[in-house]
Formats: C-alpha cells, sequence, structure tokens
C-alpha cells in the first residue's frame, strides 16, 4: 500500500514535465516553412498581457529596444534600428510573426540584425551559461506572438 | 555640479530618444574646443572603408555632451588627464627614472604619438598600443612593473600620452611589419557575430549608425577619443574596455584585453576612423 501509493506519488510527479512537453517544439525541432510556423510552438496560447510586458522588458525580449509601438507610448526610447510595429497584426499573419519570433533569418535571411528568440542558431562565443538555451521560451513566444496580434491599426 | 551636468544631459536624452520622434541623424556641427583648436570630425574616408565619411562618435551626442568636450574646463575627462601628467613625472623602479627622465617635456616629445598608434612592434612580432608601449617602458626601462589592465596609472597616463596629440588627424602606418596581416584579421572580428544575441561590430555601428536603439543613438564606433570620458561610468573608459562591454551586450564571453583578437580589431577600427582628430579625452554618454 504504502509503496504503491509512493509509486503513484512519482507518477503525478514525473507526468507534470511530461504535461509540459507535451506539445511543446523544442527549439531545434521547430519546423519554418515558406515563412510560417502555424502552431504554437509551447503548445498553448499565449496570453498578450504577459507578451506585452516581454516586449518591453530589458531582460527579456526588449523588443522596444529596435521597434517602436505607438501603444506603449508612455515607455520612453522606443529604438529605430527595425521599422515600427504598428499596425503589425495587419501585415503578418500570427504564423508569420511566431516565424520571425523564433527565427528572423530563416525568413529575412542572414543580413537581418533581428536575434532569433527561439533558436540555437547564434553568434560565436555564446556566454557559457547561455549554451543551448534560447533567448525566450516556447511561452514567452507564444505570449509575445499573442501581444503583437492586437496591434491592428 | 557634475551630478548637474548629468542630470541635465540625461534630461535631454530621455526628450530626445522618446518614441522615435527624435531627430536620429548626427549633428551638421563644428567641434572647436576652448573657442580655438579646431577639430576634425567629418573627413572623407579612406579607399576601401565601407561609408563615404567617417564621423565622429561627438556628432552622436547631446547639445549637452557636446558642450562639455568643446570646454576643457568642463571635460571631466581633463582632469584624469592632469593626474597621467603628474604620473609622466613620477619615478618608479628600480632604474630610479620617470617618463619623462627620458622623454623630457610630454607635449613635444609625445605630439603626434596618439596619432599614429597603434604601430608595428618588431620586438613582440605584432601591434602595440600606447598602453602596451608604456609597460614596455615601464619594465624594459625604468625596472617598474607593468600596469595591469586599466588599473594603476593605466588610463590617465595613455590619455596623457594621447592627449599630446589632440587635434591631429589619426593615421596609423599599416605598411609597417605585418599590420596589414592584423588589418585582415580586425576586419574578420568586426565582421564575426557573438553571442545569444548574434551581432557583430558592423550589425550596430555599420548597418544602424544613426539610429536609436532604446535610448543609445548609435555611432560608427569611432576610437579617436579614447580613453574616453563616459557619463554613464562617470570615469575614462579605456578602448578594450569599451570592446569587451560591446561583445558582452551580445550575451557573448567576450577576449581578454591586448589578446591578438582585440589587438586586431584596434588596427582595424583605428583605420576605419582615419583622418578624424584625436579627441582624447573625449567625452561621451
Amino acid at each position: 500500500m504504502k509503496s504503491s501509493l509512493k509509486w503513484a506519488l512519482a507518477v503525478a510527479l514525473t507526468s507534470i514535465p511530461t504535461m509540459a512537453v507535451a506539445g511543446m517544439v523544442a527549439p531545434d525541432s521547430v519546423k519554418i516553412e515558406d515563412g510560417v510556423i502555424a502552431m504554437s510552438v509551447s503548445g498553448t496560447a499565449g496570453n498578450p498581457e504577459a507578451g506585452a510586458k516581454i516586449f518591453k522588458s530589458k531582460k527579456q525580449g526588449n523588443c522596444l529596444a529596435c521597434h517602436a509601438n505607438t501603444a506603449m507610448k508612455k515607455q520612453l526610447f522606443h529604438g529605430e534600428v527595425g521599422p515600427t510595429l504598428d499596425g503589425v497584426a495587419d501585415r503578418w499573419k500570427p504564423g508569420e510573426i511566431r516565424a520571425i519570433l523564433v527565427n528572423s533569418k530563416a525568413v529575412f535571411g542572414n543580413e537581418t540584425v533581428m536575434p532569433g528568440f527561439y533558436s540555437l542558431e547564434v553568434g560565436k562565443n555564446p556566454r557559457k551559461d547561455l549554451i543551448g538555451k534560447t533567448i525566450l521560451s516556447a511561452q514567452e513566444i507564444e505570449d509575445v506572438v499573442a501581444y503583437l496580434g492586437t496591434l491592428k491599426e | 555640479m557634475k551630478k548637474t551636468i548629468l542630470r541635465a544631459s540625461l534630461a535631454a536624452f530621455a526628450i530626445a530618444g522618446y518614441a522615435g520622434i527624435a531627430t536620429a541623424e548626427p549633428v551638421d556641427e563644428k567641434l572647436t574646443i576652448d573657442g580655438e583648436r579646431e577639430m576634425t570630425v567629418k573627413t572623407k574616408a579612406p579607399e576601401g572603408h565601407p561609408f563615404d565619411e567617417v564621423l565622429s562618435g561627438w556628432l552622436f551626442r547631446t547639445k549637452e555632451t557636446r558642450a562639455l568636450e568643446a570646454d576643457s574646463f568642463a571635460n571631466p575627462g581633463m582632469l584624469r588627464v592632469e593626474e597621467g601628467e603628474a604620473l609622466w613625472n613620477k619615478v618608479e623602479g628600480t632604474a630610479g627614472k620617470s617618463c619623462s627622465t627620458c622623454h623630457g617635456d610630454a607635449a613635444e616629445s609625445m605630439k603626434g604619438v596618439g596619432a599614429a598608434y597603434p604601430k608595428w612592434d618588431k620586438d613582440n612580432n605584432r601591434p602595440i598600443n600606447i598602453e602596451l608601449q608604456v609597460n614596455k617602458c615601464r619594465t624594459e626601462q625604468m625596472g617598474a612593473e607593468a600596469y595591469p589592465f586599466d588599473k594603476g596609472g593605466q588610463k590617465p597616463l595613455t590619455a596623457y600620452v594621447k592627449h599630446q596629440s589632440i587635434g591631429m588627424p589619426v593615421a596609423a602606418d599599416l605598411t609597417a611589419g605585418e599590420m596589414q596581416k592584423w588589418w585582415d584579421k580586425g576586419k574578420e572580428v568586426y565582421y564575426t557575430r557573438t553571442g545569444q544575441l548574434n551581432l557583430s561590430c558592423a550589425s550596430c555601428h555599420e548597418q544602424n549608425a544613426g539610429k536609436y536603439i532604446r535610448a543609445d543613438h548609435l555611432s560608427q564606433g569611432q576610437v579617436n577619443g579614447f580613453p574616453t570620458y563616459r557619463l554613464k561610468q562617470a570615469d575614462l573608459v579605456s578602448l578594450h574596455n569599451r570592446f569587451r562591454g560591446c561583445i558582452r551586450d551580445t550575451r557573448a564571453e567576450y577576449p581578454k584585453a591586448f589578446s591578438d583578437e582585440l589587438m586586431a580589431l584596434e588596427v582595424y577600427v583605428t583605420w576605419r576612423g582615419t583622418g578624424l582628430s584625436v579627441e582624447t579625452p573625449g567625452v561621451r554618454q
């Protein structure tokens, strides 16, 4: 009895990560076809409010570093390295936005300076603690996809 | 006083950087220090350069920051240059010598030196910059310890030596020794993307010079003002410190100061600023 309880507990515990992995696509397994990733890379839908936070956080997406976004005009210092994201949802479909976030080079070519936020194709000598890690997690990608989906003109 | 200036320039930044209403182009202005020494902050690029014109980082800074450099009393870097002067005359090491024992008045003996470095060092078969030349003198002539990177008097003494060439055009000799080879290697470093963010020097300072990246107005990444006074650090910042800082910001492991990689990069980026005036100590954000 006691041991079967232990066993049940073990199953319950191990099933947590298993559940998270179900539907989640590892960064090196993501397939970008014709500039599109049709399905969520995390297996779940994104949360636009969480996405907005990631968008402006210097420690996470820091998207504002390069892109202006009038919807965030209260934030100081919008960059101009990339195009403004006003109305981005009118110009790109969610699957295209997802592909650009995951690995912009697969969409725009190697010349783009935009980092791949869910890609292991990184530059030389990445910081040791970041080897094999992506800038954003699969769920954070989905959150930003959801947030960008709200930027319509 | 210093704090007030800093705050004023930060406030100006806040206004200028807001939501892309900033005028992103560098200003079209002349830098005249103390109303008498005219500096070259814009000049025709040397042959084979990716830009038509090379522009000093001074042109990319705010009005307040520019004003600090235009007045040598207001330039906070000048205090460190004065420290460098004291070090120039300070006897150190077993030989009982100072820099001035052999080189006399720096205003004469060091004039032009800052504009001509990095140079080819036959003894070590690699390029040498001012910092390493000072260390060579200290260990070989003075019987003193080499300054560790950025420590001791390295920054103020380097700034003092370079300052003796203020206003003179940057012109490193690439024909000496194997300088051309190091230039090639430096060019490769310049265009190599590093780190998790996958960026090269060129990603920001060539492809996007003149644009804002968050609060930072990206310049051409010229090195003619180094060691430069950075308001952010409220101190002189050495060139290799800045190289390392930029590479670190790409989320990469970064090379050691004066390593082959960074010496090559110094040779290459010095060439990219050929013809600009030595501004040491420049004042930047």
